[in-house]
């Protein structure tokens, strides 16, 4: 029933990358997710909730006129478009719209093996600015598997509007992670998120993303387990998501570790 | 335990140990913890100058989703989308036909001087150009206004009200309400409606709304149940009031491919497929200004252009089957003669005949080509025949084939519930991984356009007999 197949498990931990490149993290995976990684410097996903104007950004970006709706589930499989700054190609992946990645659907599931398996180069999360609170469940998850990430604050224009008004700066402060606010349809801010994410892949921002917290059980279980994990993964840049995920009894990612697809996302 | 590398299995195993000492509620705890720190972060950052802002979007919302006129308003919208459709495509349909047939002609009439072989000029003009010729002319039309109409309501936030309106009945029907967009999309390509079905999380909902997405009929249909409605049902009335019955006739056939699903997805969520509807937050968007010229240049391109060259890219082969099964002659009478010879007695027992059959038969890669290769059939000339206008299909249709009221209807529900197109069913194979279910998802809804007709002929004749 899933398209768990067609993400393919890779198993080759000696083919770990850390040779040709050493700005692009993960091109072996990349490629068997069926990314064509020629000509292309740096890899960049694009997540968000459904509805939250993620195609508008994709086509703002990438100049591609794929078709937009206004309604959840639009984007069901994955769209590829690419764009140039400063002489750097960037190649943009556009994931399904999902709320979580607590995989309960296929494309939850498209999405979080994709930011997971993939590594991308960056993330950008869409998020709309006013349902912002609904919004950063995701960012926060993301923020869990990837530190490479942008939030796009989106529709900002409608925002406005509607008389809401989001602090960029403060909400960037307090997830740890750039934050550019745009308003896709008009154009507005994208020069600026193309530049933050060039900054972001290039090393020139660093980021701290924040950490779900949890309650004491919670905190004492993933204590416990991903110092574990890291030890024996040295350089996983999400040994705690891992933590949390195997907690939950997540199958795919209990796989992974099996199969030893994991142990490839080594730094 | 730090010091030593821990293996995968030590790591599940203490993953496993640990679990135990968790409560059951464990990803409930997980989604608290990121919903609690989302709403103390929003809380920090947004600001809103009141609350009263919002009214407009939620007026709108307390009509649309109303008990009273959220159905009555679907319906509504959705005849006016039909009425549009066929108001605007017939007479550019025709202006095609004809432009496209005189080309036809001439370049026939070129091959002949210069002396290419007959079968040559026949087989590329008349037996696969005119295929083509055919669905540009029948298609092209009603798709430039079907489809931009269809994403304005997209685009405006609409199809997820319509969902919400629509929800109740896939409840009690085992199905999951999400059901209702991918119906939608089946609207416009079921092979699409069948990907679609990703966006419904549970297994068993998501198998039922990839089974039954068929009963929409796809772009590929609409040009059969266009015309069909046009010649048949707007005859019966008198012109000012043509264009509203024949909107209305369609509206029915959606209405009747509603309740089949509905039917359907209820026998299979209480038999083979069982299980209690599972609940889901559906948003409704806010009312976006669909941007009209963005709405024209994507629905043209992205859908108009694609799904015309997808008909075209089969329309050409079946063309030139079409023209060979005419121009071979087994025993003085050509293959198109004998096979729908066979299938007539099956045909004529569900209200259609061996013709209506065989052209279904190969129209299986693509449905838009049944209408043509019915009449190319019918006129045994060996080649399609052109039909300059709506008059002249009738009289082919009525006169010569003795084709009523009731053929046309019975025609419309096997175009309604018949066998998906190929596309489809390889769609249903990809994304079920299974042979069983795509075999089940060309099947069934075939065993019951036969059943359904079966029982409406006889039905009908009885009723005839007796009175």
């Amino acid at each position: 029933m899933s398209d768990r197949k067609e993400l393919p498990l890779v198993g080759q931990p000696d083919s770990a990358p850390g040779g040709e490149c050493a700005t692009c993290s993960h091109r072996e995976n990349l490629v068997q997710l069926g990314i064509n990684m020629q000509d292309w410097d740096y890899i960049v996903a694009l997540a968000g909730n459904p509805n939250v104007g993620k195609s508008t950004v994709f086509n703002a970006l990438t100049g591609l006129k794929q078709h937009t709706g206004n309604w959840p589930g639009k984007t069901v499989a994955r769209a590829e478009g690419g764009f140039q700054f400063n002489g750097k190609r960037y190649k943009i992946v556009d994931l399904p719209g999902a709320y979580s990645l607590l995989s309960a659907s296929v494309d939850e599931e498209v999405a979080r093996d994709f930011i997971l398996f993939g590594k991308p180069d960056c993330t950008i999360v869409v998020v709309d600015a006013t349902q912002l609170e609904r919004n950063l469940n995701l960012v926060m998850q993301v923020m869990e598997i990837t530190d490479r990430v942008v939030v796009c604050l989106n529709l900002m224009d409608e925002a406005r509007r509607k008389g809401i008004e989001v602090d960029d700066r403060a909400l960037s402060r307090h997830l740890g992670v750039p934050v550019v606010p745009t308003a896709a349809r008009h154009g507005e801010g994208l020069g600026l998120l193309m530049r933050t994410v060039a900054e972001l892949v290039q090393g020139q921002i660093k980021t701290a993303p924040h950490q779900i917290q949890g309650n004491e059980e919670f905190k004492r279980a993933v204590a416990e387990l991903a110092p574990m994990i890291e030890s024996a993964f040295p350089g996983l840049p999400n040994a705690r998501w891992v933590a949390m995920r195997l907690l939950d009894g997540d199958y795919r990612v209990r796989q992974a570790l099996e199969s030893g697809e994991l142990a490839s996302l080594m730094q | 335990m730090a010091e030593t590398k821990a293996t995968p299995q030590e790591i599940l195993a203490r993953a496993d140990a640990l679990k135990q000492t968790l409560d059951v509620t464990f990803r409930d705890k997980i989604v608290e913890s990121i919903y609690a720190d989302a709403e103390s972060i929003a809380a920090k950052v947004v600001r809103k100058a009141g609350e009263r802002q919002f009214d407009l979007d939620q007026k709108i919302d307390r009509i649309v989703t109303s008990k009273v006129w959220g159905l009555p308003l679907m319906g509504f919208l959705l005849a006016g989308v039909f009425w549009v459709t066929i108001t605007g495509a017939n007479y550019p349909s025709q202006l095609i036909a004809l432009a496209l047939f005189w080309i036809e002609e001439q370049a026939a009439a070129l091959f002949t001087a210069i002396g290419i072989p007959w079968w040559a000029t026949g087989f590329l003009w008349h037996g696969v150009y005119r295929g083509l010729a055919w669905v540009v002319a029948v298609m092209l039309p009603p798709m430039t206004i079907f489809f931009p109409a269809f994403t304005i309501l997209e685009d405006l936030g609409y199809l997820p009200r319509a969902a919400f309106n629509v929800d109740p009945f896939f409840k009690k029907a085992g199905a999951h309400g999400k059901q209702a967009l991918t119906m939608s999309m089946g609207l416009g390509c079921n092979a699409a409606g069948v990907t679609g079905c990703r966006i419904i999380d549970s297994p068993r909902e998501r198998l039922i709304a990839i089974l039954t997405n068929n009963f929409m009929p796809c772009n590929g249909r609409w040009p059969t149940l266009i015309m069909l409605a046009m010649l048949f049902v707007a005859a019966a009335f008198p012109p000012s009031f043509a264009a509203f019955a024949a909107a209305g006739s369609l509206l029915f056939i959606v209405l009747i491919g509603v309740a089949m699903t509905l039917i359907v997805s209820a026998v299979l969520s209480r038999t083979f497929l069982k299980g209690e509807a599972s609940t889901f937050v559906l948003e409704l968007p806010p009312y976006r200004r669909p941007n009209v010229l963005q709405v024209l240049y994507t629905s043209l391109l992205d859908r108009t252009l694609f799904v015309l060259w997808r008909a075209i890219v089969m329309a050409a082969p079946a063309g030139g089957v079409i023209w060979l099964m005419s121009n071979i002659h087994v025993a003085d009478h050509s293959l198109t003669t004998w096979v729908s010879g066979w299938l007539d007695p099956v045909g004529r027992a569900i209200g259609l005949d061996g013709v209506i059959l065989l052209a279904y038969v190969i129209a299986i890669p693509a449905n838009e080509i049944v209408i043509p290769t019915i009449l190319m059939a019918y006129t045994n000339t060996g080649m399609m025949i052109e039909i300059e206008s709506l008059s002249e299909l009738r009289h082919v249709l009525v006169d010569q084939q003795g084709w009523t009221l009731l053929t046309a209807v019975s025609l419309m529900l096997f175009s309604l519930l018949h066998n998906p197109c190929s596309t489809t069913i390889w769609t249903v194979y990809k994304e079920t991984k299974s042979a069983k279910w795509a075999a089940v998802s060309a099947v069934m809804p075939l065993s019951i356009a036969f059943i359904l007709l079966f029982v409406l002929n006889q039905g009908a004749h009885l009723l005839h007999a007796v009175f």
